[in-house]
């Protein structure tokens, strides 16, 4: 049954690990400590932590097992992608309530994850609209948990990096919308301080937001960038444009290490930031580039070359200020991982999730490639993130010490209590699980 | 097209009926499992409401007395099918079918001697009707007697030469009959071998299929550079085949 011998994250660190696939959840997950999707979570919460443990690959298990179009409630088996659900759904005008940025996700890995989109400030994270999940425990028992029914174990699930159990079946609830396109407003951001005010202004206004920095630029231009926002267009503002769904592009081969690099990502952030030339611009756009720009080429991650990359995706609390921002940023510049990607969010409420990672503030992601300083670098942003008060997103992370991790997770030990319930003997694992909360390799 | 799947719960089978499904086709799921029959069902109509309703009956390839009562619950629930699509399969290993003579049994009888008794229960109502499409999965391991697939393609080899002769009796009857040769698939029924560089999936698979069935065409290779590769293999010389591990 063994298949691949090596396992990666989109951050192409590859480890030894063997995957095992079925359109039939059920039994695939009775033996394997940990279930893993599309493989979009950028470290190593989707690795396994031991070469032969035996991991569960869910992709096959996509069936929608029923949609209510009254009430919008789906609910599908784990391995069904948002792509999927996007190509179905959009022109029957329906929409998942909460996308992240790429639709390369399964449902069982955004409940894992609790991912969150650019309608956070107002919407949440995706587990606040997750109604029930089917679970498969370490034990092998398979059980049903909503907001009702064993609510620790539902609660832990939603963050919970499936080691709490493996998501065999998801039910949210999906929302109607206007058109399948979107009305967007863009602004160009010329320092830090003007982009955390427009975000905040503009959350006032639009449902979804977010913005690019130009994570390369110093002084008084630290932290410039562009301020995306956007609600659903409305019939008239479409113009009855009939909708089209684009072609998807790959990028075929690994570039080598040096294409990206200091000079050619400084130059690639000033094109991208000076491309937006006028202040504002509003206009009707289809919704995969707003949602999903990097999607429009497949395999995208082969960019950064055969040294790998990370992302780095913290939130500092709105207590701490724009100081905080401003500092991160500071020692972002001056810890200098060339990225032209740098994504800047502002985060509503804390969600139910046990171990859910927005809280209300700022989110700043941060690509960044492999190199021998990495290690250092992530400890430093770290630092300052726990003395911000703010916490890192497991789903992107590779590189936390478990001490800092543990100093800006109070909740670990609620989470870890209910691990121990619902999987006493410690059979789900991840490298992630064993690197940060001791579990045993 | 008013289509009869057995297998269309899983892989190759699953993808052909979802696209059947929506472009309006009216299909009739077969398999051995109810409950998998009853979610694939689900899925099938939850994703094109408004064209479909999809029913089902239980049949398994290794129970050819359900034959004949599956095909009657198709013909009862479509009014009178036109086309009868087969994916269902066995695979294993040639070491796991080595080391067990009863899996060698299922996996011959299944894939050959079942196989072709369906076929001949559906073919029989299709040309009592005048016609119809019979679309049939064998495989490239039938091409030639290979070492790593020695019994399985043995299996696929048999059941090839049968699919071929139906095509050269009834052709002028108007029943077109299609033989499937996939290549390597991503499937599960090849999760456990290592992929080759030019693997198909069954996404591919489904949309080459089902144009050679709209084309009545009598053999299609997925993916098609199969095609030419088992040209270079049935050309090779035997001492050739004995030496190399292909």
């Amino acid at each position: 049954m063994s298949a691949t011998m090596t396992l990666e994250g989109w951050g192409r660190l590859a480890m030894p690990g063997r995957e095992v696939v079925s359109c039939d959840l059920e039994s695939l997950t009775a033996k394997a400590v940990l279930s893993r999707g599309l493989g979009r979570s950028y470290g190593d919460c989707s690795l396994p932590a031991r070469p032969d443990d035996r991991v569960a690959n869910s992709l096959m298990a996509d069936r929608i097992l029923g949609f209510d179009p009254g009430s919008g409630v789906l609910r599908a088996e784990a391995g069904l992608s948002l792509a999927q659900i996007n190509r179905l759904f959009l022109p029957r005008g329906w929409f998942p309530p909460i996308t992240p940025g790429t639709k390369f996700v399964t449902l069982g890995g955004m409940v894992a994850s609790d991912v969150h989109g650019k309608n956070h400030h107002r919407q949440g994270c995706f587990g606040e609209h997750v109604r029930a999940l089917r679970i498969r425990l370490g034990d092998g028992d398979i059980v049903e948990c909503s907001p009702n029914v064993h609510p620790d174990l539902f609660y832990g699930s939603i963050g919970g990096m499936g080691l709490l159990g493996h998501i065999l079946e998801v039910e949210f609830a999906m929302g109607p919308i206007p058109s399948p396109w979107i009305w967007m407003e863009s602004s160009r951001m010329s320092s830090i301080e003007a982009f955390l005010d427009g975000l905040a202004e503009a959350a006032l206004r639009w449902p979804m937001t977010m913005g690019w920095i130009d994570c390369l630029s110093r002084g008084s231009s630290l932290g410039r960038g562009i301020l995306m926002a956007g609600r659903w267009a409305s019939v008239e503002q479409t113009g009855g444009a009939a909708f089209k769904t684009a072609a998807e592009r790959s990028l075929p081969f690994e570039l080598p290490n040096f294409v990206l690099n200091r000079w050619t990502a400084r130059a690639f952030n000033a094109l991208y930031y000076w491309s937006h030339w006028r202040k504002r611009r509003e206009r009707l756009v289809a919704p995969d580039p707003f949602f999903y720009p990097l999607d429009a080429i497949l395999h995208w991650n082969r960019a950064y070359g055969p040294r790998g990359f990370t992302q780095y995706q913290c939130v500092l609390p709105r207590a701490a200020g724009p100081a905080a921002v401003r500092e991160f940023l500071q020692r972002l510049v001056k810890l200098g991982s060339p990225s032209p990607l740098c994504v800047i969010k502002d985060c509503g409420p804390e969600g139910s999730g046990t171990l859910s990672f927005p809280l209300e503030g700022t989110s700043i992601a941060v690509d960044m490639a492999i190199s021998p300083d990495i290690q250092g670098i992530v400890d430093r942003l770290n630092e300052l993130v726990i003395a911000a008060g703010g916490r890192i997103y497991l789903t992107k992370d590779g590189f936390t010490r478990p001490d800092h991790f543990r100093a800006m997770e109070p909740r670990l030990p609620g989470f870890l209590q209910t691990k121990k319930k619902w999987d006493p003997s410690g059979r789900l694992r991840s490298a992630q699980s064993v690197r940060l909360f001791g579990d045993c390799p | 097209m008013k289509a009869v799947i057995l297998g269309g719960t899983s892989g190759m089978g699953r993808e052909i009926a979802r696209r059947l499904a929506e472009r309006g086709d009216l299909l009739f799921l077969l398999g051995p499992r109810k409950k998998n029959l009853e979610r694939s069902a689900a899925d099938l109509v939850a994703r094109h409401p408004d064209k479909v309703d999809v029913a089902f009956a239980p049949c398994d390839l290794l129970r050819p007395e359900g034959f004949s009562e599956a095909l009657d619950a198709a013909d009862a629930a479509l009014g009178g099918f036109d086309t009868v699509i087969v994916t269902a399969a066995l695979f294993a290993t040639q070491e796991a079918l080595e080391a067990d003579v009863d899996l060698t049994q299922r996996l011959v009888t299944a894939n050959f001697a079942n196989t072709v008794l369906f076929c001949e229960h559906a073919r029989k109502r299709l040309l009592a009707r005048g016609g119809g499409r019979l679309c049939v999965f064998s495989s490239v391991a039938g091409d030639r007697g290979r070492k790593p697939v020695a019994i399985y393609g043995a299996s696929k080899a048999g059941l090839s030469a049968y699919l071929e002769a139906l095509d050269h009796k009834f052709h002028a009857h108007g029943l077109s009959v299609l033989c499937v040769k996939p290549g390597f698939v991503r499937t599960e029924m090849t999760a456990a071998l290592q992929p080759p560089p030019f693997a198909g999936t069954p996404d591919r698979v489904a949309t080459q299929v089902i144009r050679a069935m709209d084309r009545g065409k009598p053999l299609v290779y997925s993916p098609p550079v199969w095609a030419w590769v088992m040209r270079v293999i049935r050309w090779l010389p035997r001492f050739v085949m004995r030496r190399i591990g292909f």
